[in-house]
């Protein structure tokens, strides 16, 4: 669903004629089965299920009890805000960062194949690998990270156990990981940009800077509105690599919505976390569907 | 979404095992076969494992198949999952207590009252798996434990200290330690579990203050934050904390770093369970006779005593198609036989909950600690979790904050009351 939103966000809609087509309308009926099974129904049934307290073994009405008791959470409001922190930051640093790879990785630098693949590969590492690799990286006192900065002198910060460090900790691993992705979008946004602007505009005397201010970053916008949407929905819903690092902790201090809500589910409480899947698919949905809105609006009338 | 992911892996499990069962139940059509379902871990296995070959000895027609399934709230989800489609295995191993009654007993578990065994069980155990309607639903697996504060007795006799009755005469001897260079309290966040110690453990304490807490806190008419007694586990843990007295990386440390550190004598004391004594055995086998194990120091020397964990239950699927066989197998682990078989895994490790059953002369020091409590004089009491069925799931959060000095022993205690709201109304109780 995220891809296909991106992907559509990248391009502008072509008015298509309607032809009648060859084949006929039943030819939908398998994909709108499993269509059905695997994404209508779950989906219906979790906004019943959201409205009971739900043990497995049985199930009572509490119309809207679960929401009322999930915003009343206490750790939802620090969850709440952690989520946009978290989301705002990585998506961030990933359209910064993965422009400014872009930019260098498209130029004529050495070795810039093998330097494509090194900024690629953390991507295709596991996420939860990842999530290990940096706890023990991380640890305050046996860690590499901390052991290294010992070395100079520094006394490193306890990264993922200091209440004030852990959520940052968490997400500047997660931009590591993920920047590569953003990298590759934009550089395929880069390399489509014709020459011909580049050369004019060298011949009328524009250094580097003014290229980039005005050639590369306007004409690579798609690429930006997919790295921003894609990066924002992760962010958004980010949970494994969180889970695998600091469980929310110490205590809530990394709590974002998606592990609020997995902890309400491993505690035995179903109908409220089904509640707060609920919730964050209305806050995803809330988020995104304007902003994609404004981002593509934007790309068309120009 | 993580929700959903876990149901298929959970759907595709559970179906694996019921072709499994399938498959291995037409093998071996003379002879009946059970699934027995045990939590991972090495203790729980190699006791499962021992129990099973001395059972299958004496009863040849009978074979256990045994499975693993995950420890913690994970292990929780899938007990639930695999009750509630009528997948789960034959007989299996799971918490008493509060969790026991969090699985709808009445529902889904074979009804145990009536099996002769059940007049060698001790009371205390039979509590801890009454159904609501009063029935029995379980047998014991396992020994009784206790939750207190291991020492290293190699630190105490070198600094002459005395293993301690109150809080007063703990931080005194934490002051000494610490002045002495060596770590006076280990406390292991990063496996959040392990934070709850001072609070679970300190109920023995709260029981003899205010008698009736339990009662009352689940007709929620007790909380933590007003009651003084019950606040002071999570007083201790902020003053701890504050006193400067945990191990530098206590916030990044695990259960088994602190089981080193405590073994190894870098740290001196380490809140915890008893049932580490198993763990301490098969990794520094060295240094067992090192560590020994009092309870939580309360106020009053002369009213110290313990908070006892219960043994796990043996339980029997309501959906098992071998029931009779399935309570064969119960009636002797629930046997001076089957104890025998869990010592030979395992050592002593403390008291089994069978009458006629013995522990052998040589026990590890720390188990030598714990049985007087056990005893016919001894002080002792079952946890909170024993004698109400509300347990909160976020205490261990709660009290990585309290005693990572990010929340105040007071917030602390107000918001495990929040906690607690929805299990209760969760489980249906009246007053909620």
């Amino acid at each position: 669903m995220t891809l296909a939103t991106a992907a559509a966000a990248g391009r502008p809609s072509v008015p298509r004629r309607s032809v009648p087509t060859p084949y006929p309308t039943w030819f939908f009926l398998p994909a709108a089965v499993i269509y059905g099974v695997l994404f209508l129904f779950p989906t219906l049934a979790s906004l019943f299920f959201s409205m009971t307290r739900w043990t497995l073994f049985n199930w009572t009405f509490i119309g809207f009890g679960n929401f009322i008791q999930f915003f009343k959470e206490p750790f939802l409001v620090g969850g709440l805000i952690n989520t946009l922190i978290y989301a705002a930051l990585t998506s961030g640093l990933k359209v910064v960062l993965g422009l400014l790879f872009g930019v260098l990785l498209t130029s004529e630098i050495w070795a810039r194949d093998y330097l494509r693949s090194v900024v690629f590969f953390p991507v295709l590492v596991s996420t939860v690998g990842v999530g290990i690799t940096f706890t023990v990286l991380m640890h305050p006192t046996e860690g590499l990270i901390n052991e290294s900065l010992a070395l100079i002198g520094v006394r490193g910060p306890g990264w993922l156990t200091d209440p004030r460090l852990a959520l940052i900790s968490v997400a500047l691993v997660d931009v590591w990981k993920g920047v590569g992705l953003a990298t590759v979008i934009y550089i395929a946004g880069i390399v489509s940009i014709p020459r011909d602007y580049y050369e004019a505009a060298r011949i009328d005397g524009a250094n580097a800077m003014q290229r980039f201010w005005n050639i590369t970053l306007p004409l690579a916008r798609p690429a930006t509105v997919t790295v921003v949407l894609l990066s924002l929905i992760g962010g958004l819903r980010s949970f494994d690599l969180i889970w695998s690092m600091t469980r929310g902790g110490p205590g809530f201090t990394s709590d974002v919505i998606a592990s609020v809500i997995y902890k309400q589910y491993q505690a035995g409480f179903y109908g409220l976390s089904t509640a707060g899947n609920v919730v964050l698919f209305v806050l995803v949905a809330l988020i995104i569907v304007p902003l994609s809105i404004f981002l593509n609006s934007r790309d068309v009338s120009r | 979404m993580p929700r959903s992911k876990n149901w298929s892996v959970l759907a595709g499990f559970a179906a694996g095992l019921t072709v499994m069962t399938a498959l291995s139940g037409s093998a071996f059509a003379d002879t009946t076969t059970l699934s027995f379902l045990v939590p991972s871990g090495e203790e729980n296995v190699a006791r499962a494992q021992s129990l099973v070959k001395a059972f299958e000895a004496a009863n040849p027609d009978i074979k256990i198949d045994i499975d693993t399934r995950p420890g913690g709230a994970e292990g929780d989800n899938l007990i639930k999952t695999r009750l509630a489609t009528g997948e789960m295995s034959d007989v299996f191993q799971y918490n008493s207590g509060s969790l026991f009654q969090a699985i709808n007993p009445q529902q889904n578990l074979v009804d145990l009252s009536g099996e002769p065994w059940q007049a060698d069980v001790q009371d205390i155990f039979k509590k801890v798996v009454t159904a609501p309607d009063g029935t029995l639903r379980g047998a014991p697996i396992g020994t009784g434990m206790g939750g207190g504060i291991y020492y290293n007795k190699k630190i105490y006799s070198d600094l002459g200290l005395q293993v301690p009755k109150t809080w007063a005469e703990f931080m005194a001897n934490n002051a000494k330690i610490k002045a002495a260079g060596k770590i006076p309290v280990i406390q292991t966040f990063k496996d959040t579990w392990t934070s709850q110690l001072f609070v679970l453990g300190d109920f023995f304490n709260v029981n003899v203050a205010e008698p009736d807490f339990a009662t009352k806190f689940t007709a929620n008419q007790a909380k933590f934050a007003t009651s003084p007694a019950a606040m002071k586990g999570f007083e201790h843990q902020a003053d701890v904390f504050k006193a400067g007295y945990l191990n530098e990386d206590f916030g990044a440390a695990t259960y088994d770093d602190g089981l080193r550190k405590l073994a190894t004598g870098e740290g001196a004391h380490y809140p915890m369970l008893t049932f580490a004594i198993g763990a301490i055995k098969t990794t520094y086998p060295e240094h067992i006779d090192d560590v020994g194990f009092f309870a939580m120091p309360g106020d009053d020397a002369a009213k110290n005593g313990l908070t006892v964990w219960m043994p796990d239950g043996l339980y029997i699927s309501g959906s098992s198609e071998h029931i009779d066989a399935a309570k064969t197998f119960a009636a002797f682990v629930a046997s001076p036989a089957g104890c025998e078989a869990q010592t030979a895994a395992l050592g002593a490790t403390g008291p089994y909950m069978v009458k006629g059953c013995s522990l052998p002369k040589d026990v590890p020091g720390a188990v030598a600690d714990l049985l007087p409590y056990f005893g016919e004089n001894g002080a002792a009491s079952p946890a909170l979790e024993f004698v109400s069925p509300v347990k909160g799931p976020s205490l261990e959060q709660i009290t990585v904050e309290v005693g990572s000095g990010i929340r105040s022993p007071a917030d602390g205690a107000a918001l495990y009351d929040e906690d607690v709201k929805k299990q209760a109304q969760q489980l249906g109780l009246p007053g909620w």
